[in-house]
C-alpha cells in the first residue's frame, strides 16, 4: 500500500499532475489523485517524510530532470512538476518541523526597486521550491531597506536579485551595499539574475554568483551546499 | 489516403484577373504569329492535320516547320488536358492528389546536377582562446554517382517535408553509358524511396524498360496506370519557341504510354525571353499551352502538368539567377497562369545562386520557398539541397531544407480561432488574473502535447558558436542509419531478370 502511494507520487511528480483535476504529459493518469493527494494520503497513512520526499518527490523530479536534459521536457513540463513537488512540500511542512528535519534552505528572491519584471523571476521561484527550498518571494520592485529587513529578520541561507533592464541593474549593487553597512553581507549568499546581468556584472557588484536561469540557480544552490558539507 | 502537403487557404497572386486574361490573349497571338519554329516532323504533321498552319522554314541544317496554332485547337487541348493529376508512390499513402482548382502545394525534391558536394569537419584551434576548439565544415566538391544517388533517396524518404523525388544528382560512374542510366537512376531512385519518383530520360530507347520496371513494382500494366509510381518530365519546348527535335519526340512517346508527364519550359529574361515580366509571362504560357496542345493531340486525357521554371539573367554573367527576386515574381505569376486553365502547377522555388551552404544559399532558398510556396503550386520543385543553380548538390543542405520547410508548414496551418477556443481563453485569462504569479504555462503543456506550438528549429546551437552544420550532419547521418523499405526481394528478383543494363551492386537481395 505504501509502496503503491510511492510509486503513484514518483509517477504524477513525472507527469507533473499537481492535483486530481491536473492534466499529464498523457491520458494514463486523467482523473486520478495527483500530487497534492496523494502526499496527503501519504501523510495520512504515516509513511516518513524522508520516503516521501526522498523515493516520491525528489526520484520523480530526478527523472523529470534527465526527460528535460533530453530535450523530452520542455520548461512547461518542469515547472508543471516543481509546482507540483513545491506544493506537496507546503504539506509536508508541519510533518518535517516535527520530525525535525531541514529544508534544503531559506531562500529570499525579489525583483530589485525600479524594474516590474517578473516572469524569471517567478519560475526561478517554482523550480526552487520544486528542489525543496524553502521560498519567500518579494515581488517586483522592491527597495533595498526592504531586503535589508527581511535577510535581518528571516536570516535566509541565499538572496536572489532580479533585473531585466540596465537601467535597474545598478540597483543590486546597492542591495550588496546596504547588506554590508548593515553587517548582514557574510549572514546570505546573493545570487543575481536576469537579462541584463552578467557574471562579470556579477563580479563587479560583489555578488556570491550569476545564474543564466533556475536550473543554473539549482546547480550553483548545489555546488554551495557541496563547499558547506 | 494522399499525401497532405499543406493547403493554401488564400494563395498569393500578384497579378489582377485583367493581367492574367491579357496574358493569355497574349500567349494565344504569339501562338498565331510567330507561332513555334518545329524541328519534329511528326510533331509538324500532327499539328498540321488539325488545323495549325505549317510552312518550311530553310535552315543550314535541320529541317524545321513554322508552326501557327489556331486559338481553338490550343483552347480544346486545355479543355480536354485533365484537371486532377494523380502520381502515385510504392507506398499508397504517399500518393500526391493535385487539382488544378486547389492550391495544395507539395514539395518535391531535385533535380539533377553534375555535382555532389559532401562536408567534412576541420577542427580549428581559436587564436584568441587557444584552449577552444572550433569545428568548421569544408565542402568537397566531386562528380555524382548511383551511390550518391541512393544515398540522396534514402534521406529524403525520411526527410518529412518531403512529399516526392526527383533524382538529385546525375550518375557518372564508370559503368554508366547513355544505354543504361536511366534504368539505374530510376532503380536506384525506386528503390531506395517509398515516395513518387519523376525524372526526365536520357534516351528515348529506355523509355520501355523503364515503364516496364515500374508495372513490375505497382504489379502489373493496369496496376500502375492505376497507381502511377513514376511521370516524367521533359524540356520539349527550347525558348523561344522552338519545339526540339529530340524531346519532342520523347515527350509524344510518353505522352502515347499515358503516364503523367510535366510540359517544362525553363526561358530567362534578358536572353531568351524578353526582361520585361510582360513579356516572359506570355512567352513562357505559349511555350507550355503549346506543348499541353500536342500532348492532347497524341492522347486526348494525357495527364499533363503546367511546369514552368522561368528565371532572370544574371547581369554581370548572362547566366540564370535562381535567387533574384524577378524569379520568384515569375514563378508566382505562373502559378496563376497555371490555376487560370485548371491545371497542376509544377513551380520551382529554393534554387539559390550560392555555391555552397551558408548565409547566402540560406536567405536566397527561404525567400523563394516562402513567397512561391504561398501562391499555392501543386508541384512544388523546391530544390532541397540544391547550389550553385542546378549544378551541386549537398545532403546536408537538403537536411537544412526539410528544417526551413517545417516551419513554412507549420506558419500554414490555419488559424484555430473558434468560440469554444475563445472560451477556453477567456477562463484561463480570469483564473490565471486572480493568482499571485500570473503566468500561463500550466496552459501550454496541453496546446504543446497536441502539436500546437511550433518546435524549435532543430539545429539551434547552446554556445555562442553557429552549430548548425555540425548538428545537421548529425541529423544526416542520423537518418542513413535508418533502415529504407526496399522492392520487395522477389520483385528485385524479376527486375534484374528482365530489366536489361542493372548494375549488379544496386541489387539488394545480394546483400
Amino acid at each position: 500500500m505504501s509502496q503503491d502511494i510511492i510509486s503513484l507520487l514518483k509517477e504524477n511528480v513525472i507527469q507533473g499532475r499537481k492535483t486530481v483535476d491536473s492534466e499529464g504529459i498523457d491520458e494514463t493518469l486523467t482523473g486520478t489523485p495527483g500530487v497534492i493527494e496523494l502526499t496527503q494520503s501519504a501523510i495520512d497513512n504515516k509513511i516518513p517524510a524522508d520516503v516521501i520526499i526522498g523515493q516520491g518527490l525528489t526520484a520523480g523530479m530526478t527523472v523529470v530532470g534527465e526527460k528535460f536534459a533530453s530535450k523530452e521536457y520542455f520548461i512547461p513540463d518542469m515547472l508543471a512538476s516543481a509546482e507540483a513537488v513545491g506544493a506537496a512540500m507546503e504539506l509536508l511542512k508541519p510533518v518535517l518541523e516535527a520530525s525535525n528535519v531541514e529544508s534544503a534552505g531559506k531562500f529570499v528572491i525579489a525583483t530589485v526597486k525600479g524594474d516590474m519584471h517578473d516572469i524569471g523571476k517567478n519560475i526561478v521561484a517554482i523550480l526552487l521550491r520544486g528542489a525543496g527550498y524553502e521560498v519567500t518571494d518579494m515581488g517586483v520592485d522592491v527597495p533595498e531597506d526592504e531586503i535589508v529587513k527581511i535577510v535581518k529578520e528571516e536570516k535566509p541561507d541565499f538572496l536572489g536579485l532580479s533585473a531585466l533592464l540596465t537601467t535597474t541593474m545598478i540597483e543590486m549593487g546597492v542591495v550588496i551595499k546596504a547588506l554590508s553597512e548593515n553587517g548582514l553581507r557574510n549572514s546570505v549568499k546573493v545570487l543575481i539574475g536576469g537579462a541584463a546581468v552578467s557574471e562579470e556584472f556579477a563580479g563587479e557588484i560583489g555578488a556570491d554568483a550569476y545564474c543564466s536561469d533556475g536550473f543554473h540557480a539549482i546547480r550553483v544552490l548545489d555546488s554551495f551546499q557541496k563547499a558547506k558539507a | 489516403m494522399p499525401r497532405e502537403g499543406i493547403k493554401i487557404r488564400i494563395p498569393y497572386e500578384r497579378l489582377t484577373k485583367e493581367q492574367v486574361s491579357q496574358i493569355h490573349t497574349a500567349s494565344l497571338e504569339i501562338l498565331k504569329d510567330p507561332g513555334l519554329l518545329s524541328f519534329n516532323e511528326e510533331a509538324t504533321e500532327l499539328f498540321h492535320s488539325n488545323g495549325a498552319s505549317v510552312a518550311k522554314v530553310s535552315t543550314d541544317g535541320s529541317p524545321c516547320w513554322q508552326i501557327k496554332l489556331p486559338e481553338a485547337l490550343v483552347l480544346s487541348a486545355v479543355e480536354s488536358a485533365p484537371k486532377t493529376v494523380k502520381l502515385g508512390a510504392r507506398n499508397p499513402e504517399n500518393t500526391l492528389l493535385m487539382k488544378g482548382d486547389e492550391a495544395r502545394v507539395y514539395f518535391i525534391t531535385g533535380s539533377e546536377t553534375n555535382i555532389w558536394l559532401d562536408v567534412d569537419f576541420q577542427a580549428y584551434i581559436k587564436k584568441s582562446k587557444p584552449g577552444t576548439e572550433v569545428q568548421i565544415p569544408e565542402f568537397l566538391p566531386r562528380r555524382g554517382t548511383v551511390a550518391d544517388l541512393c544515398k540522396s533517396a534514402h534521406v529524403c524518404e525520411h526527410l518529412q517535408t518531403v512529399d516526392g523525388y526527383i533524382r538529385t544528382v546525375n550518375i557518372q560512374d564508370k559503368d554508366i553509358t547513355e544505354d543504361n542510366k536511366d534504368v539505374n537512376k530510376f532503380f536506384a531512385s525506386l528503390n531506395n524511396t517509398t515516395k513518387h519518383v519523376m525524372s526526365g530520360l536520357t534516351t528515348l530507347k529506355q523509355l520501355d524498360n523503364v515503364i516496364h520496371m515500374a508495372e513490375l513494382i505497382a504489379g502489373g500494366k493496369e496496376q500502375l496506370k492505376a497507381n502511377p509510381i513514376i511521370s516524367f518530365i521533359t524540356c520539349l519546348v527550347k525558348s523561344p519557341l522552338q519545339m526540339v527535335n529530340d524531346t519532342t519526340h520523347t515527350f509524344m512517346e510518353v505522352c502515347r504510354r499515358g503516364l503523367p508527364v510535366v510540359v517544362s519550359s525553363s526561358p530567362q529574361a534578358g536572353t531568351t525571353a524578353p526582361i520585361k515580366e510582360a513579356g516572359i509571362m506570355a512567352q513562357i504560357n505559349a511555350e507550355v499551352l503549346a506543348g499541353i496542345t500536342l500532348s492532347q493531340l497524341v492522347n486526348k486525357g494525357t495527364p499533363v502538368i503546367y511546369g514552368t521554371v522561368p528565371v532572370r539573367a544574371r547581369m554581370d554573367t548572362l547566366g540564370d539567377s535562381y535567387g533574384c527576386v524577378e524569379t520568384s515574381q515569375y514563378h508566382i505569376d505562373c502559378v496563376q497562369l497555371a490555376r487560370f486553365y485548371n491545371i497542376p502547377n509544377y513551380s520551382t522555388s529554393g534554387v539559390c545562386d550560392a555555391k555552397i551552404p551558408g548565409q547566402q544559399s540560406s536567405i536566397e532558398r527561404l525567400f523563394s520557398d516562402i513567397v512561391v510556396t504561398l501562391s499555392g503550386p501543386q508541384f512544388l520543385h523546391c530544390a532541397y539541397g540544391l547550389l550553385d543553380c542546378n549544378s551541386v548538390f549537398c545532403l546536408l543542405q537538403a537536411v537544412l531544407d526539410d528544417a526551413h520547410f517545417q516551419m513554412i508548414k507549420f506558419f500554414l496551418t490555419p488559424p484555430v480561432i473558434g468560440a469554444e477556443d475563445l472560451e477556453q481563453s477567456l477562463k484561463q485569462i480570469r483564473e490565471v488574473i486572480t493568482t499571485p504569479q500570473k503566468l500561463f504555462i500550466q496552459h501550454i503543456r496541453s496546446v504543446l502535447r497536441k502539436g500546437g506550438v511550433s518546435p524549435a528549429y532543430p539545429f539551434e546551437g547552446n554556445l555562442e558558436t553557429d552549430n548548425v552544420f555540425a548538428l545537421a550532419n548529425d541529423r544526416m547521418n542520423e537518418l542513413l542509419a535508418k533502415p529504407v523499405e526496399h522492392i520487395d526481394s522477389a520483385t528485385i528478383e524479376t527486375i534484374f531478370k528482365e530489366i536489361p543494363g542493372l548494375l549488379p551492386r544496386l541489387n539488394t537481395n545480394t546483400k
